[in-house]
């Protein structure tokens, strides 16, 4: 067995795009139910809305890409608008079902022939970072950059530095939102709606305010994925919206870097299991084919996610006393 | 202080002979054919109701007599199938929970709502209306809300001082127990400012420890010019605190009253009471706790 | 995050609005001019023809592809080309379908088997199904039959929702919880029936009963081994929940670990034709599985109306402290509700199986959300409501692919499961909330 390789793989997986993606994922889902309680099982469509509003804004109505990432935030607000009115009045457990199935059709919509012009059906979308794009927008001059494992060509590294900017300031943002009396509603609505609703408070206008906040740093999440990969419609499934949660609940939902370090350990472990399951299966101290190395991973993540629920529901970071979970 | 409370019952608040519908002084609130039915069950059926203003009102009755229904109505909590009623003159008909509330008219719930996993001082603070803060955008500028935001501190332990909780107030409501949490219930709700505030069942699940200061806490409501309108099975803290007392049965209003005379209306007996509730609170108030099961 | 603090939120929302409606419709403008001749080139495995009248190349033809639960279409190219990739293995059944809608007028498929064909993968990929054409009087099935046909199937389909959907929904009213592993009960009662039919050569009509039991038996220890000894914990609802979704990832990602990422065909389908109804026939399989469903859903009814137990199941999703305070057992309750609804779970596995037709690892997740829609549309929590909502979604799903792309027709129901939310939250059956 290349451990070498493994441990270099790994380390690598610290620090990626894709990560910084689901980082950014894991705190609109941190907004939406560690902080406001909703049960948002559509994260997912809500990176799909961002990442295809980006890339469609780019190569169908040709604008800037930095506008086509305006386009893919405004999109997301308009689809939190359009999943949060019919289903913001109602119990919990609705919005669960409804925002799953609003990024279910999302994702078949994405998928249809019936739109291939536009979407690309199941090949998805590519092309739209270049000419012009944003990739030509690189600061930084041809070469290599970093050490060891972390060594990026000046497209990764601007890949990086744009989504670590983004990362930080939507980090930045909810928790001064969190720290401020609006955030205090927020909390408090999660704890108990009608209670806040008797104190005056809009109930529904906050909550709508908070599935728009963090749908926004949901489709953040989406673009910056776009900008280091192309857009397929067989990312943004369902398990990926569960991947998310389990991110979340690692790291503890109702904290700040919780849900940031809960990705970075979720996605490391994955980094690192993908390299070590095959290999160990290969050199023949798991007796499994190297395909059922590979599904094993996904039985970790289960088994992974009901135990973190069970046994430690606040997460990693998360404070004892602040079960997050309200009976 | 139970003789000294007894001699600031409001009276003269109506006019005429008072019988279900009898018109108020002053009423506050004036509620007209309020009706709600689940399925084929009539829950409320309110013809005509006014209550006084700047008194101490109870809403009594059997379960099932459609009270909290008429507190969820009344406060749009739910919607009627038809009536209006409306609150210092305004018309309330349609107008949901939350503009209800800004209005003034604040309620408490029979299950207690304390917002566990925020502190004390912070279910505090929620309570208090027209904050700069909770408005998105301003919520990022500690600039705008910081100076109001120490003054609804200061205010907010004051009242904390008064129900006795500001030892407590760095924990999680969570862990407060039960009788606590209506003390921080009903002082939240004073957080608002409130003209009228409703409590329905304040004393349910209370210790008897805790019921004492719990009257006085609604006693000095009034003392302080708001008017309370209480939902309660215990008869003795109605006799010993209400002024007037409106009786539920069956979705109707069937007697009306101060709580001395109507209690000893026949339809009262026959909708609610048992011969042996005569005593007065300050006597009794161990038997308070066990009554108040019996009523349930 | 510019817009956020924008002078006047409201104006530049709406303008937002104005914007995005542009894009949806830049959607519909866009996919006109249908060109695309080829989709799915990512996947391994692929069908291709060439579709030509008397040696021209055909454009603009459409071809659907259906089967294992995955659906595509595509139209031909300029050259009369058209390739449509698939996720199946060496072994599957693909309908090809070429939708004569299409074809110029007074031309038609007339080689035998008309417009429509099954096709197996084989060793090689891509495989090539070409279709004869010429001129000739098509086959046309009227609207009217087609409505009929697709209506038939519809029931057939929500009925076997149905069984899945009442389990799930039973569930919900007596524990609270959403169970997402729902869909594994589905997968595990068609895996079962593979085992015990394929694996060790039972014959079906031992090993569809064998799987139920065993379903039934899963019900009973995920209760006993987990759920109860969850609800003795004190966890929330949410947190079972998610205990609920990590379950579903696991029991999925382990049937892919045994089985394979292919899909594997129940022995014993009957496919003899039975005409019903002027050009309306089903097989011999979809009959008998329609027969089933009505049975055991009869006697599931008269199971939840007139035994003790089923009365004390609805008493229990009506008030569970009422009920436990008269002296109903609620524990003993649940476990015989697991136990049912892991059996009609399994059932509906294997009858999903013979309807898709094949076992996949993820079939039972591909209808959970049609599931889940059946529910909510029902109203959380009723049985009947689930039943109804099943028969509603599932004949939606079949109808609607007679207006809309075969592959948006799961999309449908789901709109309408948000629709639905939006005038009567409560569900078809269910009651409000009182709050206080």
């Amino acid at each position: 067995m290349d451990w070498g390789s493994i441990l270099n793989n790994t380390l690598a997986g610290l620090l990626t795009p894709t990560i910084l993606a689901f980082a950014l994922a894991t705190l609109g889902l941190a907004m939406h139910f560690g902080f406001a309680g909703l049960l948002n099982f559509g994260i997912a469509g809500f990176m799909a809305v961002g990442a295809y509003g980006y890339a469609i804004s780019v190569l169908t109505f040709g604008l800037p890409w930095w506008a086509g990432m305006i386009m893919g935030v405004a999109a997301s607000v308009v689809f939190a608008l359009i999943m949060g009115i019919p289903t913001l009045r109602l119990r919990g457990d609705y919005l669960a079902i409804v925002t799953i199935a609003a990024a279910e059709i999302l994702r078949l919509l994405f998928l249809t022939t019936a739109f291939e012009p536009v979407t690309g059906s199941a090949d998805g979308l590519f092309g739209y970072n270049n000419s012009g794009g944003f990739a030509d927008a690189n600061p930084f001059p041809p070469g290599d950059y970093g050490w060891g494992p972390w060594t990026y060509n000046e497209q990764t590294l601007w890949m990086l530095v744009f989504g670590l900017m983004v990362l930080a300031v939507a980090t930045l943002l909810l928790w001064a939102l969190m720290r401020s009396p609006w955030g205090r509603v927020v909390k408090g609505i999660r704890e108990d709606e009608d209670a806040v609703r008797a104190l005056g408070k809009n109930v529904f206008a906050y909550k709508m305010q908070a599935l728009i906040i963090g749908g926004i740093f949901g489709a953040l999440g989406g673009i910056v994925l776009a900008t280091s990969t192309n857009v397929s419609p067989g990312v943004y499934v369902t398990s990926l919206t569960f991947f998310l949660w389990t991110a979340l609940l690692l790291g503890g939902a109702a904290t700040i870097f919780g849900p940031v370090l809960g990705s970075i350990i979720f996605w490391v472990l994955q980094a690192f299991l993908t390299n070590i399951l095959p290999a160990l299966a290969e050199s023949g101290i798991l007796p499994v084919s190297g395909i059922q190395a590979a599904t094993l991973r996904y039985v970790l993540v289960g088994i992974g996610l009901m135990l973190i629920v069970i046994y430690r529901p606040q997460g990693i970071f998360g404070d004892k006393r602040e079960m997050t979970f309200v009976k | 202080m139970s003789s000294n409370s007894e001699s600031q019952k409001s009276t003269g608040l109506h006019i005429g002979v008072a019988a279900p519908g009898v018109k108020k002084v002053d009423p506050i609130l004036v509620i007209d054919s309020v009706k709600k039915s689940f399925g084929g069950l009539t829950a409320v059926d309110v013809e005509h109701l006014e209550i006084p203003r700047g008194a101490i009102t109870a809403l009594i009755g059997p379960n099932g007599a459609g009270k909290t229904t008429l507190f969820n109505l009344l406060t749009g909590f739910d919607n009627p199938d038809t009536g209006a009623w409306s609150f210092e003159g305004k018309q309330l008909a349609g107008i949901s929970s939350f503009k209800v509330a800004k209005m003034g008219q604040v309620r408490t719930f029979q299950l207690t709502k304390a917002l566990s996993l925020l502190t004390v001082l912070e279910n505090m603070k929620l309570g208090a209306k027209n904050q700069t803060g909770e408005k998105l955008l301003n919520s990022l500028f500690p600039f705008l809300w910081r100076k109001q935001d120490n003054e609804l501190e200061v205010k907010a332990m004051e009242l904390l001082r008064r129900f006795k909780l500001d030892a407590k107030k760095d924990d999680f409501a969570a862990s407060l127990s039960g009788g606590q949490r209506k003390l921080l219930e009903m002082a939240r709700a004073l957080m608002t400012d409130p003209v009228l505030v409703m409590l329905d069942e304040p004393m349910a699940g209370v210790n008897p420890a805790l019921t004492q200061s719990l009257l006085e806490h609604v006693l000095n409501l009034k003392k302080e010019g708001m008017t309370v309108l209480f939902v309660e099975h215990d008869m003795h803290m109605v006799r010993h605190i209400a002024d007037w007392v409106v009786v539920m049965a069956e979705g109707k209003v069937v007697a009306e009253g101060a709580p001395d005379t109507v209690m000893k209306e026949q339809a009262v007996i026959d909708a609610y009471l048992g011969a042996h509730q005569d005593t007065d609170l300050g006597v009794v108030t161990g038997r308070i706790k066990v009554i108040s099961e019996e009523g349930k | 995050m510019q817009f956020l603090s924008a002078s006047n939120p409201k104006r530049l929302l709406s303008s937002l609005l104005l914007l995005l409606i542009a894009m949806v419709l830049g959607f519909g403008l866009g996919a006109t001019p249908a060109s695309a001749d080829s989709v799915g080139e990512d996947l391994e495995r692929g069908i291709t023809g060439n579709v030509k009248l008397e040696g021209e190349p055909l454009g603009g033809v459409r071809m659907i592809v259906e089967g294992g639960g995955y659906n595509a279409e595509t139209v031909t190219g300029a050259d009369g080309k058209w390739y449509i990739g698939v996720p199946g293995v060496e072994g599957d059944t693909y309908k090809v379908t070429l939708d004569q809608e299409t074809l110029p007028e007074g031309i038609a498929v007339t080689g035998e088997g008309g417009a429509t064909k099954d096709v197996v993968l084989g060793k090689t990929s891509p495989l090539v199904a070409n279709f004869f054409i010429g001129e000739g009087t098509r086959v046309t099935v009227s609207m009217f039959d087609q409505v009929v046909a697709r209506l038939i199937y519809g029931l057939n389909f929500g009925l076997m929702l149905g069984l899945a959907a009442v389990g799930l929904s039973l569930v919900f009213g007596t524990t609270g919880l959403s169970n997402f592993a729902h869909s594994e009960m589905v997968t595990f009662g068609a895996v079962a029936a593979l085992v015990l039919g394929a694996g060790l050569q039972l014959p079906m009509w031992v090993a569809i009963p064998a799987a139920v039991l065993l379903s039934g038996a899963m019900g009973w220890a995920l209760d006993a081994g987990l759920w109860k000894p969850l609800r003795k914990r004190g966890l929330a609802l949410v947190q079972l929940m998610i205990v609920s979704i990590g379950l579903s990832l696991t029991a999925r990602y382990l049937f892919q670990y045994f089985v394979g990422g292919g899909t594997e065909q129940l022995p014993g389908a009957d496919s003899t034709m039975v005409p019903l109804f002027g050009s309306v026939a089903l097989s011999m399989t979809d009959l008998v599985s329609m027969a089933i469903s009505i049975v055991v859903i009869m006697g599931f009814a008269w199971w939840l109306l007139k035994t003790k137990t089923g009365k004390a199941t609805r008493a229990i999703s009506d008030n569970p402290d009422l009920a436990a305070a008269s002296g109903i057992d609620v524990d003993k309750v649940i476990r015989t509700v697991w136990i049912i609804s892991g059996a009609l779970a399994g059932l509906a596995g294997v009858l999903w199986a013979y309807f898709r037709p094949g076992i996949k690892w993820d079939m039972g997740a591909q209808i959970l959300l049609l599931i889940f829609a059946a529910v909510t549309l029902g109203g959380l929590g009723t049985a009947f409501g689930a039943l109804i909502g099943s028969l509603v979604v599932g004949i939606l799903v079949e109808t609607s692919s007679l207006f809309i792309p075969a592959d948006l027709k799961y999309v449908g129901a789901l709109v309408v499961l948000i629709g639905i939310l939006l005038f009567r939250p409560q569900g078809l059956l269910g009651k409000k909330q009182r709050i206080g």
